[in-house]
């Protein structure tokens, strides 16, 4: 995804003048093409994000499109204030890009996770909160991001992940794809973790009799809300997955628009419980702590299934 | 009143500045508005900048190679809100409601849609110089010759994202961003050379590889000498302008207790015959 990232935005900046990616002093190899293009459209800001992010903002104000980037609770958390009032308050379309997201950096430790950037940022009004699931998807998103005038929040993940999808059903921010059609019960996937979600799928329809629907979905806010009066309309389980916290996840915002519609259908939320992780390991070994990897996803749907039919 | 900039001579632009003390004053007693002691320090720098240094058009405030100024000490707002209204920006008349329920005229700048001459919605310290420092950057960038202007605070040199900006603005070569800090010596609860340990506050910018000037602050041609002394300096601009908080009002001078008082009719009458204001 990193280098989808990298290449996207040197394919940008060259036909958008207004185009300036900012990088909290990582990435530097990474964007070597985009400095001997553009070398003024490139700036390493340090290790100094507070004062990034009111850069940004202050370029945004004067017309141009910066992106900032750096890993993400340090793009995120870290400069928090600047994110709320320079751009949120501001409304100033600048994009900002989280590398390394969720459980990506499992090796690091939780100083580098990120799994509660969905929550903060739902509070923030004008925020948009998009998280690809794929490079493909990668792409479609930054290109709306800075075709459109909001500021955006783009939580991507490290290198090395395969495609889900083929890239041309790669869709803009706000939209979902269906990965694999069902009929018993949707999974609703938002970011990286969709890989997950898809091989769960294939798992409990080969070896389980059961057809669940996987949709991707890229975006946290503005939520889909048509989506979910299709989903709901469809089938009578919705889960959820994220790698992110159960706590003001993709989740909690799905099961708090169903309440308020007053859409009882039964919906499972699976994301990271409310603790740090005092170990380390690969993302994949995180998800399996948290209980948010494929086997984790296909023990989740055999057991909605069984509450589901014994509620009938 | 004084909208043509050019017509203004120095002497002018004291009187100038008596009255829209004058006015920060009676609208603090009006209010209930707070920080007084803090716009009266910086009001002679904004009243320098709007009628002397920056090129900008109140009719077109929006124009893409105006100068920016910001005040990056947002609770001084009070002061800005009168310089811009006296500077055509808005009619002074709109400062009528001040306070009251829906104003946009408060303790803080609201954002630049909502209020026009307003370049950043400050209010929060630290956050003024590193968005000013992005649009300096912008006008290399992007081409657009302009100057980008702010005052800060003392106490605001708390804030560590002030360095921050610092460090990058030097690195980065920045010369058309001008600072003046508003070295009143006072922060809201305590001498700023006491609370955090600022002195010697222009060695540590000249440290930062900013090119320094140590001025009166009250006084325009020290403002005057420090900006073109300095025109052609490739580095960043910092202005160490020494004021008194509570400027121009004998009972407020360096009193930090006007940092949150509000005064009274009778202290109004005094300033005003203090200022030589017909009340």
């Amino acid at each position: 995804m990193r280098n989808a990232f990298a290449d996207e935005i040197t394919k940008m900046a060259a036909t958008d003048p207004r185009l300036v990616l900012l990088s909290g002093d990582i990435g530097n190899r990474l964007f070597d093409k985009l400095r001997a293009q553009s070398p003024e459209r490139f700036m390493n800001c340090g290790v100094a994000e507070a004062n990034m992010m009111g850069v940004a903002a202050g370029m945004a104000s004067a017309g141009l499109r910066p992106v900032v980037y750096t890993i993400t609770p340090f793009t995120t958390t870290r400069c928090l204030e600047q994110i709320r009032v320079d751009v949120a308050y501001h409304n100033l379309p600048v994009v900002i890009v989280g590398t390394g997201s969720g459980l990506s950096y499992a090796s690091l430790g939780p100083t580098h996770h990120s799994l509660e950037d969905f929550a903060i940022f739902r509070a923030i009004p004008h925020m948009q909160i998009v998280a690809p699931y794929d490079a493909p998807s990668l792409r479609a998103v930054l290109r709306d991001a800075l075709a459109g005038k909001k500021p955006t929040y783009i939580r991507i993940g490290k290198k090395g992940e395969k495609d889900i999808l083929p890239p041309e059903t790669a869709v803009g921010i706000g939209k979902s794809v269906v990965a694999r059609e069902g009929r018993d019960i949707c999974i609703l996937a938002v970011g990286t973790i969709a890989s997950e979600a898809v091989k769960a799928a294939d798992t409990l329809k080969k070896n389980h009799g059961i057809s669940p629907e996987v949709v991707l979905i890229n975006t946290v806010k503005p939520l889909d809300t048509g989506l979910l009066d299709r989903l709901a309309a469809k089938f009578k389980t919705v889960l959820t997955v994220e790698e992110h916290s159960k706590i003001g996840g993709f989740g909690e915002h799905v099961a708090s628009t169903f309440a308020q519609k007053g859409i009882r259908n039964q919906i499972i939320c699976m994301g990271t419980r409310d603790e740090f992780m005092h170990v380390v390991g690969s993302q994949e070994y995180a998800r399996t702590v948290y209980e948010i990897d494929a086997p984790s996803i296909v023990k989740a749907v055999q057991q909605a299934m069984t509450t589901a039919s014994a509620a009938e | 009143m004084h909208s043509d900039p050019k017509a203004v001579d120095l002497k002018t632009l004291e009187q100038l500045a008596r009255t829209l003390r004058y006015r920060v004053i009676k609208t603090s007693h009006l209010s209930g508005t707070p920080h007084l002691g803090s716009c009266l320090s910086c009001l002679d720098l904004l009243v320098y900048f709007y009628w002397q240094i920056l090129k900008i058009d109140p009719k077109d405030a929006r124009a893409a190679d105006r100068d920016r100024f910001i005040l990056s000490k947002g609770h001084a707002a009070p002061a800005l809100f009168q310089v811009l209204a006296e500077r055509g920006f808005f009619p002074v008349s709109d400062l009528e409601n001040y306070g009251d329920d829906g104003s946009l005229f408060g303790e803080h700048p609201p954002t630049p849609g909502y209020l026009p001459g307003i370049e950043a919605a400050t209010g929060s310290l630290g956050h003024g110089l590193p968005m000013g420092l992005g649009m300096a950057l912008a006008s290399r960038i992007s081409g657009k010759p302009y100057s980008v202007y702010a005052v800060l605070s003392d106490g605001e040199c708390n804030e560590g994202s002030v360095w921050e900006a610092a460090m990058l603005a030097s690195a980065q070569k920045v010369s058309n961003l001008t600072i003046a800090i508003d070295y009143n010596k006072w922060q809201a609860t305590g001498r700023s050379n006491e609370v955090l340990n600022l002195a010697p506050l222009g060695d540590k910018w000249r440290a930062f590889g900013w090119c320094v000037s140590e001025i009166n602050g009250h006084s325009f041609e020290e403002m005057q000498k420090a900006i073109s002394d300095n025109k052609d300096d490739p580095r960043p601009k910092a202005i160490i302008a020494n004021t008194i908080k509570g400027r121009g009002v004998s009972f407020m001078e360096d009193d930090n207790n006007w940092h949150y008082r509000t005064p009274n009719a009778e202290e109004l009458e005094k300033a005003a015959k203090e200022l030589g204001i017909a009340a």
